[in-house]
């Protein structure tokens, strides 16, 4: 009998750069590839541009890296050996090697199942998942349900803006920093024609070029760390700059572009509030000291049409947490030097394992993509994505440590300033909630104010609800288990302490604000439609809520 | 001056032609290009918001941009709860801004 020559399947889940790197190295070493993203259209967010239906000569004057993206897309496209499904939402990642579950073979879309002969290759065991997805329109009623059961998962679902609250942030003509740069890039709209933008870390610079090449005329750039918190972050270890020439030119490229539109970039300075009545017609700009505090006295009020304000990103880890991926104690996925999780066969890549930019990410899903198909960390020709990975691994901890959020902040906020934009819950609830029960934990005291509870599933609001509820005397430190460890108690793996618990207790806030088991808002009749009659799932789902 | 498109003479990208489109928001005709987003071709407009809140009825539109925050719900053709940032407009949809009242017994 000749042995069934078994191909492996890759799944992964994210086309932005990570994951189009990933899904190239996948089928570079021989694996049939499967490549999803929620939107129409691959690049992700870093590489959003027009549609086809919306041609251009020029498109690349709006990117960096265009060609990079063009080449990676074009190659994928005409490869038969990978399929690029857009529109995929993944609503659900199904561990299949729960006791609960008696089939963790076959089901109702064969295109990511290897044969079955295939089963007698012991060097191989495929990823204990089945990744649950709709295909169709964005929010669509008629959307078609796959299930996917590969052999490796690749994650490289990236990260959305963190915009801290601040009083008027609700107003319509505030958006996050995201915004501005999704519209400038995808939909060539301006969004104001005088515009603020501010918050923190270097993607305010992109941001600001790109809104500027919409012809709105940026007021400024406020960048909420002092100088001194820059120098340290940036300075310790300048050399790495020489190599991360990529990254220099980058933004270089911003400041030229700074340069060119007279825009002005100020640091130690933050909008600490929103006027107007139904729209935003100013903001109030604060001098800010190290630690975010607005300092009194030095308020200024400034006419705008549009806020544009993000400080920092929020990676998107409801499928590696799913998944059953380990976090690190800074929240982001843990992988090891082949870019493999703690869960066999599921890798993770990007900005879910740290905010390190596109140059990390495209490094980083190249690694993934290579070892998930049967490849190692030390082959030959990974050697130049391994250095580009050593190159950019300081990155993460180098903006974290000159932009990262500082506890003053939270002196800015107004009583009924909203910290829930959908359950529209005021900072005064949150904190008299938190005093009138000694906070008696996050998920009871989400539960009493319904902060974090809406549509958006806590996205925008989470980790600042987690911050505003869990700032007193009573809740631990940043730490699960370094707090557990200090307090001498026991962390072993399901115990009081595991991360991955929703139990609800005093040191759950990673798990409870990250953790959504219906990754996506999705309608109760699609789910009947794509419930697989292989599992036995049972899951009740109210629409919006976590 | 409010939100609005980048005029195409000035655009360095030099865009090329484009197929036009009308959609009717709450039951006004509004222009638009094929390739936008419901979200973008109201902006164009210079409208911002198109939502009211349940509890405080403020107005909302656009915030994310990308798919997260779900401000920017409409209805389209009759189907709910649409992020008007994803869902590429179509000649000819149907878009109704959405204001939940909550229900008696949550108020």
């Amino acid at each position: 009998m000749i042995a069934a020559i078994r191909t492996r399947t890759v799944l992964v889940v994210g086309a932005g750069p990570a994951g189009l790197a990933a899904a190239r190295a996948a089928r570079e070493r021989g694996a049939s590839v499967i490549l999803l993203d929620a939107s129409d259209a691959t690049g992700g967010q870093y590489w959003r541009h027009l549609p086809p239906s919306r041609p251009s000569a020029n498109e690349r004057a709006l990117h960096h890296g265009w060609s990079t993206y063009r080449a990676l897309h074009d190659e994928l496209e005409r490869d038969d050996g990978c399929e690029i499904v857009l529109g995929a939402q993944v609503w659900a990642i199904e561990r299949t090697d729960a006791s609960d579950v008696t089939d963790a073979s076959g089901g109702a879309d064969a295109s990511a199942v290897t044969d079955a002969s295939a089963s007698t290759d012991a060097a191989t065991v495929p990823a204990p998942v089945a990744v649950h997805v709709l295909v169709g329109p964005p929010d669509g009623t008629r959307r078609v349900g796959r299930t996917f059961r590969p052999d490796a998962l690749v994650l490289a679902t990236g990260a959305h803006d963190r915009t801290l609250p601040f009083p008027g942030w609700d107003l319509p003509g505030v958006f996050t920093a995201g915004a501005a740069q999704a519209f400038a890039k995808g939909e060539r709209v301006a969004l104001g024609g005088r515009v603020v933008v501010a918050g923190a870390g270097p993607f305010l610079l992109p941001v600001a070029a790109s809104v500027a090449a919409t012809g709105a005329k940026v007021l400024g750039v406020y960048e909420a760390s002092r100088v001194a918190g820059l120098v340290r972050g940036w300075l310790p270890k300048p050399w790495q700059l020489i190599g991360a020439a990529k990254k220099g030119g980058e933004l270089a490229g911003y400041v030229g572009s700074h340069l060119r539109h007279r825009i002005p970039y100020v640091t130690g300075r933050a909008v600490v509030a929103a006027h107007g009545a139904d729209r935003v017609e100013a903001v109030t700009i604060a001098e800010v000291d190290a630690d975010w505090a607005p300092i009194a006295g030095t308020e200024r009020r400034v006419e705008t049409d549009a806020v544009c304000v993000s400080h920092g990103f929020t990676p998107r880890l409801e499928l590696p947490i799913a998944a059953g991926c380990e976090l690190t104690p800074e929240r982001f996925v843990r992988v090891d030097d082949g870019q493999r999780t703690s869960v066999a066969g599921v890798y993770a890549a990007g900005e879910i394992t740290g905010i390190g930019g596109v140059d990390a990410a495209l490094a980083e899903g190249e690694i993934a993509g290579h070892v998930a198909a049967g490849g190692s960390a030390r082959d030959a020709d990974l050697g130049a994505a391994v250095g580009a990975r050593r190159t950019f691994a300081g990155f993460a901890a180098r903006i974290e440590a000159a932009h990262g959020i500082r506890s003053g902040w939270t002196s800015w906020l107004d009583d009924d300033t909203l910290v829930c934009r959908c359950e529209e819950v005021p900072y005064g609830r949150l904190r008299d909630t938190r005093e009138a029960t000694c906070g008696s934990g996050l998920r009871s005291m989400k539960l009493t104010t319904r902060a974090g509870l809406g549509i958006c599933q806590g996205r925008i609001c989470g980790r600042t609800v987690e911050e505003l509820l869990g700032a007193g005397p009573d809740v631990g430190g940043e730490d699960d288990a370094g707090h557990a460890a200090s307090a001498g108690l026991e962390t072993a793996a399901g115990g009081l302490f595991d991360r991955r618990s929703d139990a609800g207790g005093l040191l759950d806030r990673r798990a409870t604000t990250d953790r959504r088991p219906i990754a996506s808002p999705l309608r109760i009749g699609e789910l009947a439609a794509a419930e697989d009659p292989t599992t036995s799932t049972t899951h009740t789902v109210r629409k919006g809520h976590p | 001056m409010p939100a609005r498109p980048v005029p195409a003479h000035r655009d360095p990208i030099r865009p090329g032609a484009a197929t036009p489109i009308v959609i009717s928001i709450d039951g006004d005709p509004v222009s638009g290009v094929e390739g936008q987003t419901i979200a973008g071709v109201v902006l164009a407009t210079g409208r911002l918001a198109w939502r009211r809140t349940s509890v405080d009825g403020r107005p909302r539109g656009l915030f994310c941009g990308i798919g997260v925050c779900f401000d920017c719900i409409v209805t389209v053709n009759g189907e709910r709860d649409v992020r008007a940032c994803q869902r590429r407009a179509g000649d000819g949809d149907v878009v109704e801004s959405q204001h939940d009242e909550l229900p008696e017994a949550a108020r």
